[in-house]
Protein backbone atom coordinates (compact mmCIF):
# COMPACT_ATOMS: atom_id res chain seq x y z
CA UNK A 1 0.00 0.00 0.00
CA UNK A 2 1.41 3.36 -0.95
CA UNK A 3 0.91 6.14 1.51
CA UNK A 4 -0.12 9.26 -0.34
CA UNK A 5 -0.41 12.29 1.89
CA UNK A 6 -3.82 13.93 1.82
CA UNK A 7 -3.32 17.63 1.19
CA UNK A 8 -6.52 18.40 3.07
CA UNK A 9 -5.17 16.56 6.08
CA UNK A 10 -4.11 18.33 9.23
CA UNK A 11 -0.44 18.08 10.11
CA UNK A 12 0.34 16.41 13.44
CA UNK A 13 2.03 19.61 14.62
CA UNK A 14 -1.38 21.34 14.24
CA UNK A 15 -3.28 18.49 15.85
CA UNK A 16 -1.38 18.70 19.14
CA UNK A 17 -2.51 22.32 19.50
CA UNK A 18 -6.24 21.62 19.22
CA UNK A 19 -6.77 18.43 21.22
CA UNK A 20 -7.99 20.25 24.34
CA UNK A 21 -10.54 22.17 22.26
CA UNK A 22 -11.57 18.84 20.76
CA UNK A 23 -11.90 17.08 24.13
CA UNK A 24 -13.95 20.03 25.39
CA UNK A 25 -16.28 19.82 22.40
CA UNK A 26 -15.26 23.37 21.49
CA UNK A 27 -13.98 22.73 17.96
CA UNK A 28 -16.23 23.81 15.09
CA UNK A 29 -17.89 20.70 13.62
CA UNK A 30 -15.94 20.92 10.38
CA UNK A 31 -12.60 21.05 12.15
CA UNK A 32 -13.58 18.22 14.48
CA UNK A 33 -14.35 16.10 11.44
CA UNK A 34 -10.96 16.93 9.91
CA UNK A 35 -9.31 15.93 13.17
CA UNK A 36 -11.21 12.65 13.34
CA UNK A 37 -10.29 11.89 9.75
CA UNK A 38 -6.64 12.53 10.61
CA UNK A 39 -6.83 10.24 13.63
CA UNK A 40 -8.04 7.35 11.48
CA UNK A 41 -4.66 7.14 9.81
CA UNK A 42 -2.32 8.54 12.44
CA UNK A 43 -1.28 6.29 15.33
CA UNK A 44 0.96 9.03 16.77
CA UNK A 45 -1.86 11.55 17.16
CA UNK A 46 -4.25 8.83 18.35
CA UNK A 47 -1.82 8.01 21.14
CA UNK A 48 -1.29 11.69 21.89
CA UNK A 49 -5.04 12.29 22.20
CA UNK A 50 -5.37 9.21 24.40
CA UNK A 51 -2.62 10.49 26.71
CA UNK A 52 -4.25 13.90 27.04
CA UNK A 53 -7.61 12.26 27.70
CA UNK A 54 -6.09 9.97 30.34
CA UNK A 55 -4.36 12.91 31.96
CA UNK A 56 -7.53 15.00 32.03
CA UNK A 57 -9.53 12.21 33.59
CA UNK A 58 -7.11 11.00 36.19
CA UNK A 59 -6.05 13.93 38.32
CA UNK A 60 -9.08 14.02 40.59
CA UNK A 61 -9.04 13.20 44.25
CA UNK A 62 -5.46 14.08 44.98
CA UNK A 63 -6.54 15.75 48.17
CA UNK A 64 -3.27 17.61 48.57
CA UNK A 65 -5.15 20.86 49.03
CA UNK A 66 -6.91 19.65 52.16
CA UNK A 67 -7.39 22.20 54.88
CA UNK A 68 -4.88 22.73 57.63
CA UNK A 69 -6.11 21.88 61.12
CA UNK A 70 -5.91 25.56 62.11
CA UNK A 71 -7.96 26.66 59.17
CA UNK A 72 -10.60 23.99 59.70
CA UNK A 73 -10.95 24.92 63.36
CA UNK A 74 -11.14 28.59 62.58
CA UNK A 75 -13.81 28.06 59.91
CA UNK A 76 -15.89 25.91 62.24
CA UNK A 77 -15.56 28.59 64.92
CA UNK A 78 -16.76 31.20 62.42
CA UNK A 79 -19.79 29.11 61.50
CA UNK A 80 -20.68 28.49 65.18
CA UNK A 81 -20.27 32.15 65.98
CA UNK A 82 -22.63 33.02 63.19
CA UNK A 83 -25.35 30.65 64.30
CA UNK A 84 -25.46 32.31 67.68
CA UNK A 85 -26.10 35.73 66.13
CA UNK A 86 -29.77 36.76 66.13
CA UNK B 1 -11.45 27.91 47.20
CA UNK B 2 -7.89 28.16 48.44
CA UNK B 3 -6.73 27.19 44.98
CA UNK B 4 -8.59 30.11 43.44
CA UNK B 5 -7.52 32.56 46.14
CA UNK B 6 -3.87 31.57 45.65
CA UNK B 7 -4.05 33.01 42.15
CA UNK B 8 -4.54 36.46 43.63
CA UNK B 9 -2.59 36.53 46.87
CA UNK B 10 1.07 35.86 47.59
CA UNK B 11 0.82 33.22 50.28
CA UNK B 12 -1.17 30.26 51.48
CA UNK B 13 -1.87 32.10 54.74
CA UNK B 14 -3.34 35.08 52.87
CA UNK B 15 -5.42 32.69 50.76
CA UNK B 16 -6.83 30.99 53.85
CA UNK B 17 -7.69 34.38 55.27
CA UNK B 18 -9.50 35.33 52.06
CA UNK B 19 -11.51 32.10 52.17
CA UNK B 20 -12.45 32.72 55.78
CA UNK B 21 -13.52 36.25 54.95
CA UNK B 22 -15.52 34.95 52.00
CA UNK B 23 -17.55 32.59 54.16
CA UNK B 24 -18.38 35.40 56.51
CA UNK B 25 -19.52 37.55 53.58
CA UNK B 26 -21.53 34.60 52.21
CA UNK B 27 -23.35 34.09 55.49
CA UNK B 28 -24.06 37.79 55.86
CA UNK B 29 -25.25 38.16 52.32
CA UNK B 30 -27.06 34.88 51.71
CA UNK B 31 -30.45 36.59 51.97
CA UNK B 32 -29.49 38.76 49.03
CA UNK B 33 -28.63 35.80 46.85
CA UNK B 34 -31.23 35.92 44.11
CA UNK B 35 -30.48 32.68 42.35
CA UNK B 36 -29.62 34.40 39.09
CA UNK B 37 -26.35 32.48 38.98
CA UNK B 38 -25.56 29.20 40.68
CA UNK B 39 -24.73 29.43 44.37
CA UNK B 40 -21.25 28.18 43.58
CA UNK B 41 -20.66 30.95 41.04
CA UNK B 42 -21.98 33.52 43.47
CA UNK B 43 -19.66 32.33 46.26
CA UNK B 44 -16.65 32.34 43.96
CA UNK B 45 -17.48 35.81 42.71
CA UNK B 46 -17.31 36.96 46.34
CA UNK B 47 -14.09 35.02 46.84
CA UNK B 48 -12.37 36.61 43.86
CA UNK B 49 -13.39 40.08 45.01
CA UNK B 50 -12.13 39.44 48.52
CA UNK B 51 -8.91 37.90 47.20
CA UNK B 52 -8.27 40.76 44.80
CA UNK B 53 -8.74 43.21 47.67
CA UNK B 54 -6.40 41.19 49.90
CA UNK B 55 -3.93 40.91 47.05
CA UNK B 56 -3.85 44.66 46.50
CA UNK B 57 -3.28 45.26 50.20
CA UNK B 58 -0.33 42.94 49.90
CA UNK B 59 0.83 44.64 46.72
CA UNK B 60 -0.18 41.90 44.33
CA UNK B 61 -3.39 42.80 42.66
CA UNK B 62 -2.87 41.50 39.14
CA UNK B 63 -6.28 40.56 37.75
CA UNK B 64 -6.50 36.95 36.67
CA UNK B 65 -7.10 37.95 33.05
CA UNK B 66 -3.73 39.76 33.05
CA UNK B 67 -1.97 36.72 34.49
CA UNK B 68 -3.66 34.62 31.86
CA UNK B 69 -2.58 36.92 29.04
CA UNK B 70 1.00 36.97 30.30
CA UNK B 71 1.10 33.18 30.30
CA UNK B 72 -0.21 32.83 26.78
CA UNK B 73 3.20 32.97 25.18
CA UNK B 74 2.26 30.77 22.25
CA UNK B 75 4.81 28.17 23.25
CA UNK B 76 4.42 24.94 21.29
CA UNK B 77 2.61 22.08 23.04
CA UNK B 78 5.20 19.58 21.89
CA UNK B 79 8.87 20.18 21.09
CA UNK B 80 8.93 21.13 17.36
CA UNK B 81 11.91 18.80 16.90
CA UNK B 82 9.51 15.90 17.34
CA UNK B 83 7.98 16.76 13.95
CA UNK B 84 9.26 16.58 10.40
CA UNK B 85 10.17 19.99 8.97
CA UNK B 86 7.62 22.15 7.15
CA UNK B 87 9.48 21.62 3.88
CA UNK B 88 9.48 17.85 4.14
CA UNK B 89 8.44 16.58 0.71
CA UNK B 90 5.91 14.00 1.82
CA UNK B 91 4.95 14.54 5.44
CA UNK B 92 5.52 18.15 6.49
CA UNK B 93 4.68 18.69 10.14
CA UNK B 94 3.98 15.05 10.86
CA UNK B 95 5.51 13.12 13.72
CA UNK B 96 9.21 12.33 13.37
CA UNK B 97 9.23 10.77 16.82
CA UNK B 98 5.80 9.59 17.82
CA UNK B 99 4.57 9.49 21.38
CA UNK B 100 4.82 5.93 22.63
CA UNK B 101 2.33 4.30 24.91
CA UNK B 102 2.81 4.98 28.59
CA UNK B 103 3.23 1.92 30.73
CA UNK B 104 0.20 3.03 32.73
CA UNK B 105 -0.44 0.72 35.66
CA UNK B 106 -3.92 -0.70 36.16
CA UNK B 107 -4.53 1.65 39.02
CA UNK B 108 -4.12 4.57 36.65
CA UNK B 109 -1.69 7.40 36.19
CA UNK B 110 -1.74 8.41 39.80
CA UNK B 111 -0.28 5.19 41.10
CA UNK B 112 3.19 5.11 42.53
CA UNK B 113 5.90 7.49 41.48
CA UNK B 114 3.96 9.01 38.59
CA UNK B 115 1.85 10.75 41.20
CA UNK B 116 4.93 12.65 42.39
CA UNK B 117 5.98 13.48 38.84
CA UNK B 118 2.53 14.92 38.13
CA UNK B 119 2.38 16.83 41.41
CA UNK B 120 5.82 18.35 40.74
CA UNK B 121 4.85 19.28 37.18
CA UNK B 122 1.67 20.99 38.38
CA UNK B 123 3.55 22.81 41.15
CA UNK B 124 5.99 24.14 38.52
CA UNK B 125 3.25 25.64 36.34
CA UNK B 126 2.74 29.40 36.21
CA UNK B 127 -0.07 30.43 38.53
CA UNK B 128 -2.91 30.91 36.03
CA UNK B 129 -2.25 27.53 34.38
CA UNK B 130 -1.97 25.85 37.76
CA UNK B 131 -5.26 27.33 38.88
CA UNK B 132 -7.12 26.26 35.77
CA UNK B 133 -5.80 22.68 35.66
CA UNK B 134 -6.50 22.44 39.39
CA UNK B 135 -10.13 23.45 39.00
CA UNK B 136 -10.80 21.53 35.79
CA UNK B 137 -8.86 18.30 36.22
CA UNK B 138 -8.35 17.98 39.95
CA UNK B 139 -11.63 19.46 41.21
CA UNK B 140 -13.61 18.42 38.16
CA UNK B 141 -15.23 21.78 37.38
CA UNK B 142 -16.78 22.46 33.99
CA UNK B 143 -15.31 24.91 31.52
CA UNK B 144 -18.19 27.34 32.21
CA UNK B 145 -17.72 27.22 35.97
CA UNK B 146 -14.01 27.93 35.67
CA UNK B 147 -14.37 30.82 33.27
CA UNK B 148 -17.11 32.38 35.41
CA UNK B 149 -15.21 32.02 38.67
CA UNK B 150 -12.00 33.44 37.21
CA UNK B 151 -13.76 35.99 34.99
CA UNK B 152 -12.01 34.98 31.81
CA UNK B 153 -13.47 33.83 28.51
CA UNK B 154 -14.06 30.14 27.89
CA UNK B 155 -11.44 30.36 25.14
CA UNK B 156 -8.79 31.85 27.42
CA UNK B 157 -9.61 29.27 30.01
CA UNK B 158 -9.07 26.53 27.46
CA UNK B 159 -5.73 27.96 26.29
CA UNK B 160 -4.47 27.88 29.88
CA UNK B 161 -5.79 24.36 30.37
CA UNK B 162 -4.12 23.20 27.18
CA UNK B 163 -0.75 24.72 28.12
CA UNK B 164 -1.00 23.15 31.56
CA UNK B 165 -1.96 19.69 30.34
CA UNK B 166 0.72 19.81 27.65
CA UNK B 167 3.42 20.58 30.19
CA UNK B 168 2.24 17.85 32.53
CA UNK B 169 2.08 15.40 29.62
CA UNK B 170 5.62 16.31 28.62
CA UNK B 171 6.78 15.75 32.20
CA UNK B 172 5.18 12.29 32.32
CA UNK B 173 6.69 11.46 28.96
CA UNK B 174 10.19 12.43 30.07
CA UNK B 175 9.69 10.42 33.24
CA UNK B 176 8.79 7.30 31.33
CA UNK B 177 11.60 7.98 28.91
CA UNK B 178 9.00 7.31 26.28
CA UNK B 179 10.84 9.28 23.65
CA UNK B 180 12.71 6.55 21.89
CA UNK B 181 15.71 7.25 19.72
CA UNK B 182 13.94 5.62 16.83
CA UNK B 183 12.70 8.17 14.32
CA UNK B 184 9.88 6.90 12.12
CA UNK B 185 10.09 9.88 9.80
CA UNK B 186 12.75 10.73 7.28
CA UNK B 187 14.39 7.39 6.70
CA UNK B 188 11.36 5.16 7.11
CA UNK B 189 9.11 7.07 4.77
CA UNK B 190 11.50 7.88 1.99
CA UNK B 191 12.12 5.60 -0.93
CA UNK B 192 14.69 3.00 -0.10
CA UNK B 193 15.74 2.16 -3.63
CA UNK B 194 19.40 3.05 -3.18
Amino acid sequence: MTEEPDREDLACIQVVEIVTDYLDGALPAEEATRLERHLETCPGCTEYLEQMRTLAGSLGGRGEQSLSVEMRDSLIATFREFQRDP
Amino acid sequence: MIRVAMAYVPSRAAAEEAVQETWIAVMRGIDEFEGRSSLKTWIFRILTNVAIRTGSRERRSTPFSALAAAEDTGEPSVDPDRFLPADHELWPGHWAIMPTRWPTPDEGLLAGETRDVIAAAIADLPVAQRTVIGLRDVEGWSSEEVSEALEISAGNQRVLLHRARSRVRNAIESYYGAVTAEPVGDTALQDSDD
